[in-house]
C-alpha cells in the first residue's frame, strides 16, 4: 500500500488543476461496490480494521439486493506518479435503467468515467445504455475489465468487444480484480493522467448542481453538489434556481468517507450541503443551487422533474392499516423525489393509494421498503403506465387506473412508448425477434457488437414491458439477455379495456388495458384463473369478462353443496371451535364483490402472477 | 377421536377441578342434576386401518410397563381418581362408552372390570347406556354373553361397507357379511341397542357400491346406523397414497350425493335422522352418551388422549399409553391440557352443536347479527321455517350438508 499522502488539498482551496472527477458505469454485478472498497482502502481513507464489504451502499435493502440505489461522492486524496497529491472524486452512480435521469445527473458532475465490465461476461444493455449516456456528457472513458481473477475471466475476448464498442485498442483496456486489489492503483494514476481536470471560472457567482439528494433523519436532507463557477461558503444564504426558494446553509464539507465539514467547496470540487430542509422535493436532482446575494442567474442545463411512468394501487391487507401506509409513504417521499402517490378506493381492495414510479424497480424498491421497514402487508395491482384517452366531443382523460378508462365514444387512445436496446448471444435473435413481435414492438435496427453478440433495438409499448416482458426474455434466452429502454414518447393505438365481472359485478382491481388483439386471451386466462382461486360458494358464481357490454369469456364455478364436518364427538368439540374461530377470522379477511366472498389470497395470487416479473428484472 | 391434541393451559398435576366447575353439575335449587357420562378409551388395535388417524396403537408391549394386558387397571385408577376429583357428591353415570381403538381387542372381562370399577365408585344410574364399539371380526358369540353379562347394553359395530373392494382399500380385514352376522349374534346375546357404522366416499367406492352398503344395512335390522364421510386426514395411508396418485381424493359433490342416498334408504327404512351422521328407529334407540356430548353434559374421559368436560372446564389427557400409565402409577392426573371455557365460548359451543340436531337450537342463544343470518338461511332454504317460527334453528336437508357455513353465520 502507498504512504499516506501528504500535502493534501484542503477543501475550498482545492486547484481545479488537481481535481479528477469520474464516476463507474457498469451492470449491477459486475464488481463495482467491490472495486470502490478497494479505493478507499488503497488511499488510505478507510481503515483495513474499519472496512465492511459495499461501504458505501447504506441502505440494508441496496446491501443485500447489491444494488445501488442513491449515489455517493467520495473524496480521495491520491498521490500520483509525478509525486503530487491529487483528489479524486468518486461519483457512485445507481446502476438502473428506472433512475436513468439520476444517473445522468451523476455523470454530468464528471469529467471522466470508469467503464468497468466483468471480465467473465462481457459489457450488458444496460452498461452499454449508460455508456452512450457518459458519451453525450462528453466524459473521457477509461474501459476497464474487472474480475481478472475468476477462472472463467475472459479478458482477450472482452477487452476485444470494449475495444470495439468505444473505438480504441485492445490494450488500452486495464484489467483490474476488485477483489484481490490487483490493478487498482494502476486504474487511479490512469484517472489522474486521462481524466481531464475541471474547468469554472472561479469568480462567477457560484452555481453548483445537485446531483443527489438523500433523507436523514437526524440531519434532514442530505444535498450532493458539484461547484461548476465561483464557490460556496458556509453559513451563507444559497438559493434553489428551480423554485427560488433560499435556505440557510448550516453545513457544508466533503465526505471522504464519512462527512468532514469544511469552509466550502470552490470550482471543480464535490460535496454535500445540508440546509435543514426536511424533504427532497425541495432540493431536486438537477436544479442549481446559487449565492442568494449576487447569485447566477442563469441555471445550469439539465434539469427535468421526475416524470412517473409506472402506477400501481397499493392496498394495505388490512384495512385499518391504511392511515400506517399514509404515513409510512409521506416518509419515504422525503427521499424520494420521483414517488408519487394519490388515495384511491377499490370496490374489491378497500382504501389504498395509486402510486406513481419511475419503473418496476422503482416500483418493487417502494413496496418492499414499505413491507419491511412499517411492517405493512401490502396487495398491489397489476402495474399500469399512463394512458391519454381522447373522445369524440375532443374532450381528454388522462388513465392511470384501468378503472378509471371513460366509457362512451373514444376516439383515440394513445400509450407511451419505450425505444429498447436488447443485447444477447446471437444464436437468441429469433427467439427474441419472436418475443418482441408478440408484444407489438417494431424492430428499429440491428448490430453485431462481436462475432457472436447482437445488439437488437426495438420500440415498444411500456405497457408491454411492464408486465412480464423481462422474464420472458431471461427465459428466452437462458438469462443471457440484457435490457434497457427508454421513453421516446406515445402511440395511438387500439386498445381496449377489459373488465372482469363476477356475478355481473365488475371487479374494479382486475380491469385491464390490452390491445384489441390481447382481449380475448386476457379474458379466457383471467376468468379461468378466477375461477381456481374463488372458493365455492353457496350459490353459482359466473365470472366473465367484458369488452363494455359485450361478453368475450365465461367460467362458472358452482355452488357447494357440502360443507359440514361428518364427526363432532367429545373429542371434537374444542378442536371444532377453533377451527371455527380461525374460519370466522378467515371470513372477516375476505373481501365481499357484491354477494360473493373472495379471499384476499386470490386477489394477490391473481393480481401477482403477472406482475411478478417487477422484482429482480435487472439482476 | 382425531390423535393431535389441542392447545390450552397446563392442567393441574391433581387433576383438580374448580369448585363451581364441579357443582355446576349437581342438583340445586329444585333443579335437577346435569347429566353425567363415562367415556373409556382403549388405545389398542389389532393393525392401523389406512384411513385412522386416531390415538391407537398395534403392539402389544409399548414399554416403560405400558400394555394391552396391563391397562385395564391404568384406566381403574383414572376412574378412581375421577371419584375424588369430583368429591362425593351423589353422581349416577347414565351413559358409559368405550371407543378406541379396539375396545373388543381387550378380554370381556377387561372391559367388565372398568365398567365395574365406574359402577363401585359413581353407581350406574337406572336404565343406564353402556355402549361399547367392537370390531366385526373381533367378537364371537361368547363374547358378547359376556359382555351382556358384564352390564353392557349397546354395541356399537364398525361395519363401514359391504364391499370387499372398499373395505380393501380402508384396509379392514372383516368380510362381508360379518358385520351384519353380528347384528343377528347381539341381538341373540340379549342386547337390544346395535349401531352400524358405515363410512361413503371411499376412493373406488360407486353409488351403486354405496347403495348395496345400505341395503345391506338396512337388511340386518339394526336400530341405530351412523354414516360418515371419508375424511381424509393427514398422515395417513390413505392421504399419502391420494398425494401420490394412487388413489382419487375424495370429490365434496359425489359425498353430498352420498349423503342424500344414505338419508333417503335409511328414512325409508324407518331410521330417523336425528343428528347430522346419525339415524335411529326411535327415540329410545339413539345413542345418548353422544346426545350428552352434543348437550353440554359432563362427561369424563378416561384413557390416553381422552377428552373430558365437566361445568365448563374441558381437559384432555396424555397422548401415549406408557405416559399415561406412568402418571397414574405415580398418583397424578393424566390430564396433558384443559381449557375454561368463558360463556362466550360456551355459546358458540351450543349452537354448533345443537344445530347438529334434529331439535336444533333455539334462536335465544343467537344475537342481532346471528338472527338476522338465520332469517337469511331461511330464505336460502336451509332452516327449516316451521321450526324457525317455533323460535328454533332446525337445518333442511340441504341445510345439514351446510351445516358448517350455516354455523359460521349463526354464531356472529
Amino acid at each position: 500500500m502507498p504512504a499516506t499522502p501528504v500535502n493534501v488539498p484542503e477543501p475550498s482551496r482545492t486547484d481545479p488543476a488537481l481535481i479528477r472527477n469520474f464516476c463507474i458505469i457498469a451492470h449491477i454485478d459486475h464488481g463495482k461496490s467491490t472495486l470502490a472498497d478497494r479505493m478507499l482502502q488503497i488511499t488510505g481513507v478507510v481503515e483495513a480494521r474499519q472496512m465492511r464489504a459495499q461501504y458505501l451502499d447504506r441502505m440494508d435493502i441496496e446491501r443485500e439486493r447489491g444494488i445501488t440505489i442513491k449515489s455517493q461522492a467520495v473524496r480521495l486524496p491520491w498521490t500520483a506518479e509525478d509525486g503530487r497529491t491529487h483528489i479524486l472524486n468518486m461519483i457512485d452512480t445507481p446502476g438502473h435503467v428506472d433512475f436513468t435521469y439520476e444517473v445522468s445527473r451523476s455523470l454530468a458532475a464528471c469529467e471522466g468515467a470508469i467503464l468497468l465490465v466483468d471480465a467473465a461476461q462481457g459489457i450488458e444493455a444496460q452498461t452499454l445504455a449508460n455508456l452512450y449516456l457518459a458519451l453525450e456528457n462528453d466524459l473521457q472513458i477509461i474501459p476497464v475489465l474487472n474480475k481478472i481473477d475468476l477462472p472463467a475471466a475472459q479478458p482477450e475476448k472482452y477487452a476485444e468487444e470494449l475495444a470495439h464498442i468505444i473505438g480504441c485498442e485492445p490494450s488500452d483496456v486495464l484489467r483490474v480484480s476488485g477483489k484481490t486489489g490487483e490493478g487498482v492503483a494502476e486504474l487511479l494514476n490512469e484517472c489522474v493522467r486521462l481524466v481531464p481536470a475541471p474547468i469554472g471560472v472561479k469568480d462567477a457567482p457560484a452555481r453548483a448542481m445537485i446531483f443527489d439528494s438523500v433523507y436523514d433523519s437526524y440531519r434532514g436532507v442530505v444535498t450532493y453538489v458539484r461547484v461548476v463557477d465561483g464557490q460556496l461558503t458556509k453559513r451563507e444564504r444559497i438559493q434553489m434556481m428551480s423554485t427560488g426558494a433560499t435556505h440557510e446553509l448550516l453545513e457544508i464539507g466533503v465526505i471522504s468517507p464519512e462527512p468532514k465539514p469544511a469552509d466550502g467547496l470552490g470550482v471543480g470540487e464535490v460535496g454535500y450541503i445540508i440546509t435543514g430542509v426536511k424533504d427532497v422535493r425541495q432540493s431536486r436532482v438537477g436544479d442549481t443551487i446559487t449565492s442568494m446575494h449576487k447569485g447566477a442567474t442563469e441555471a445550469l442545463g439539465g434539469y427535468k422533474d421526475p416524470r412517473p411512468m409506472v402506477f400501481s394501487g397499493l392496498y394495505p391487507l388490512d384495512g385499518s392499516d391504511y392511515p400506517e401506509l399514509r404515513d409510512a409513504l409521506e416518509k419515504l417521499q422525503l427521499n424520494d423525489a420521483a414517488l408519487v402517490w394519490e388515495p384511491e378506493t377499490s370496490v374489491a381492495l378497500g382504501f389504498g393509494f395509486r402510486c406513481g414510479f419511475l419503473g418496476l424497480l422503482h416500483l418493487e424498491i417502494i413496496r418492499e421498503r414499505l413491507e419491511r421497514e412499517f411492517g405493512l402487508e401490502l396487495i398491489s395491482t397489476a402495474p399500469s403506465v399512463v394512458y391519454r384517452v381522447v373522445m369524440e366531443d375532443g374532450t381528454e382523460h388522462t388513465v392511470t387506473n384501468p378503472s378509471e378508462f371513460p366509457g362512451g365514444k373514444i376516439a383515440e387512445v394513445h400509450e407511451p412508448v419505450v425505444r429498447s436496446t436488447i443485447l444477447a448471444p446471437s444464436e437468441y435473435v429469433g427467439a427474441i425477434m419472436e418475443l418482441c413481435q408478440s408484444r407489438r414492438g417494431s424492430l428499429l435496427g440491428m448490430d453485431y457488437l462481436s462475432e457472436d453478440r447482437v445488439e437488437l433495438r426495438y420500440t415498444l409499448p411500456l405497457a408491454e414491458i411492464v408486465f412480464d416482458f423481462f422474464d420472458q426474455l431471461k427465459s428466452k434466452t437462458r438469462g443471457y439477455a440484457s435490457l434497457d429502454y427508454e421513453p421516446t414518447g406515445e402511440q395511438m393505438s387500439d386498445l381496449v379495456k377489459v373488465d372482469i365481472l363476477l356475478q355481473g359485478e365488475a371487479v374494479d382491481a382486475f380491469s385491464a388495458i390490452v390491445h384489441k388483439d390481447k382481449a380475448y386471451n386476457y379474458g379466457v386466462e383471467m376468468t379461468k384463473k378466477l375461477r381456481e382461486l374463488i372458493p365455492r360458494q353457496q350459490f353459482e358464481v359466473p365470472i366473465q369478462a367484458a369488452i363494455g357490454a359485450r361478453v368475450i369469456a365465461r367460467e362458472n364455478i358452482r355452488a357447494i353443496r357440502k360443507d359440514v364436518l361428518a364427526k363432532c364427538y367429545g373429542g371434537d368439540i374444542s378442536r371444532k371451535r377453533k377451527l371455527l374461530e380461525k374460519q370466522k377470522e378467515g371470513k372477516k379477511r375476505m373481501k365481499m364483490v357484491g354477494r360473493v366472498e373472495v379471499p384476499q389470497e386470490a386477489f394477490i395470487a391473481a393480481l401477482s402472477t403477472d406482475s411478478d416479473g417487477g422484482g429482480d428484472k435487472k439482476k | 377421536m382425531p390423535s393431535a391434541l389441542p392447545d390450552g393451559l397446563p392442567a393441574p398435576l391433581d387433576g383438580s377441578l374448580p369448585a363451581s366447575a364441579v357443582a355446576e353439575g349437581l342438583p340445586a335449587d329444585g333443579r335437577p342434576g346435569r347429566p353425567f357420562g363415562f367415556y373409556v378409551h382403549v388405545p389398542y388395535c389389532a393393525s392401523r386401518c389406512g384411513y385412522c388417524d386416531f390415538n391407537t396403537y398395534t403392539a402389544a408391549e409399548l414399554g416403560g410397563g405400558a400394555s394391552q394386558a396391563g391397562y385395564a387397571d391404568d384406566a381403574v385408577a383414572e376412574i378412581r381418581l375421577a371419584r375424588r376429583v369430583l368429591g362425593d357428591a351423589d353422581r349416577p353415570v347414565e351413559t358409559v362408552f368405550f371407543g378406541g381403538g379396539t375396545p373388543t381387542l381387550l378380554p370381556a372381562a377387561d372391559l367388565g372390570r372398568m365398567l365395574a370399577a365406574i359402577r363401585d365408585e359413581f353407581g350406574l344410574a337406572p336404565g343406564a347406556e353402556v355402549t361399547t364399539e367392537a370390531n366385526p371380526e373381533s367378537v364371537d358369540p361368547a363374547y358378547l354373553a359376556e359382555l351382556r353379562e358384564a352390564g353392557f347394553t349397546r354395541l356399537s359395530f364398525g361395519m363401514q361397507s359391504a364391499r370387499t373392494h372398499v373395505l380393501q382399500v380402508l384396509d379392514r380385514h372383516h368380510t362381508p357379511g360379518r358385520a351384519q352376522e353380528c347384528v343377528a349374534e347381539a341381538r341373540a346375546a340379549g342386547f337390544e341397542h346395535i349401531n352400524l357404522d358405515l363410512i361413503y366416499g371411499t376412493p373406488g367406492e360407486t353409488d351403486a357400491d354405496w347403495q348395496a352398503s345400505l341395503d345391506a344395512v338396512l337388511a340386518a335390522e339394526p336400530d341405530h346406523v351412523s354414516a360418515y364421510a371419508l375424511i381424509i386426514e393427514d398422515g395417513t395411508r390413505i392421504a399419502t397414497r391420494i398425494r401420490r396418485g394412487e388413489l382419487p381424493a375424495p370429490d365434496d359433490d359425489v359425498l353430498a350425493d352420498r349423503y342424500l342416498m344414505a338419508d333417503e334408504a335409511l328414512t325409508a327404512g324407518g331410521l330417523g335422522w336425528y343428528e347430522v351422521s346419525n339415524w335411529a328407529a326411535d327415540g329410545a334407540a339413539r345413542c345418548r352418551h353422544n346426545e350428552l356430548y352434543w348437550t353440554g353434559a359432563d362427561w369424563w374421559g378416561a384413557g390416553p388422549g381422552a377428552h373430558s368436560h365437566v361445568g365448563g372446564v374441558r381437559w384432555w389427557n396424555v397422548k401415549h399409553p406408557k405416559a399415561y400409565a406412568e402418571r397414574l402409577r405415580a398418583a397424578e392426573s393424566p390430564a396433558h391440557g384443559r381449557e375454561l371455557l368463558g360463556d362466550e365460548d360456551r355459546r358458540v359451543e351450543r349452537i354448533l352443536l345443537e344445530l347438529r340436531l334434529k331439535d336444533g337450537c333455539p334462536l335465544s342463544l343467537l344475537k342481532e347479527q346471528g338472527l338476522a343470518a338465520a332469517e337469511h338461511a331461511v330464505a336460502e332454504g336451509l332452516l327449516d321455517p316451521a321450526k324457525f317460527a317455533d323460535r328454533h334453528a332446525v337445518l333442511t336437508l340441504k341445510g345439514r350438508l351446510l351445516a358448517d357455513a350455516v354455523v359460521r353465520d349463526l354464531v356472529d
